[in-house]
């Protein structure tokens, strides 16, 4: 089982409704990814806690149904 | 608070620099890990490293301690970084060397 860009999308974006969202299969696996996210949300908030948000967006998918995803957060 | 949860409190009590990797430094097991060795050796740090797929209670133990769900995890300081993106964030920014010497924690860039 493995997560497709898209699933990864919804999941955010479910969690982070203003996200604007860039995910790329950096191996064409289905299971190394590299998202880009845009959100007010992340506004005055440390690197830390804006990965930690979208770690919680994706659950348990994290290490189990979707090996590695690399992050790169931003408010603008 | 469980025994994985004291032996990682120990862990990174004892040494500034702590990272939790998939492998050793000389033999990383995962490409975040190997990038994670990289950065440090540049900036030639001094750290300690553990093995999470040595130990299995430390590698799930370690995912509920720092509530983070990857591994590659580095303490400094007991302060929690971060895995590979955000430390080659704080690396491209600069922001590294200002936070090592806040932390008072010994570097030389390699040139």
């Amino acid at each position: 089982m493995t997560l497709s860009a898209q699933e990864i999308t919804k999941l955010i974006k479910k969690k982070i409704p203003d996200a604007i969202i860039e995910v790329n299969d950096i191996r064409g696996d289905n299971n190394h990814y590299h998202a880009k996210i845009i959100s007010q949300k992340f506004k005055g908030l440390s690197k830390l806690k804006q990965h930690k948000m979208v770690y919680e967006a994706i659950g348990s998918h994290m290490g189990t149904t979707l090996h590695a995803l690399m992050l790169t957060t931003s408010e603008s | 608070m469980t025994n994985i949860d004291k032996k990682i409190d120990t862990m990174i009590e004892n040494d500034d620099v702590v990272l939790f990797m998939k492998g050793t430094p000389d033999f990383p097991q995962c490409g975040f890990s190997a990038n994670v060795v990289g950065i440090l050796n540049y900036l030639g740090i001094n750290y300690q490293s553990y093995n999470v797929l040595d130990d299995i209670e430390l590698r799930e133990g370690i995912k509920v301690y720092s509530e983070w769900p990857t591994i590659p995890q580095i303490y400094i300081k007991k302060e929690f970084i971060g895995g590979c993106d955000i430390l080659k964030e704080m690396l491209e920014n600069g922001e590294i060397e200002d936070f090592l010497k806040e932390k008072n924690i010994n570097f030389k860039i390699k040139t």
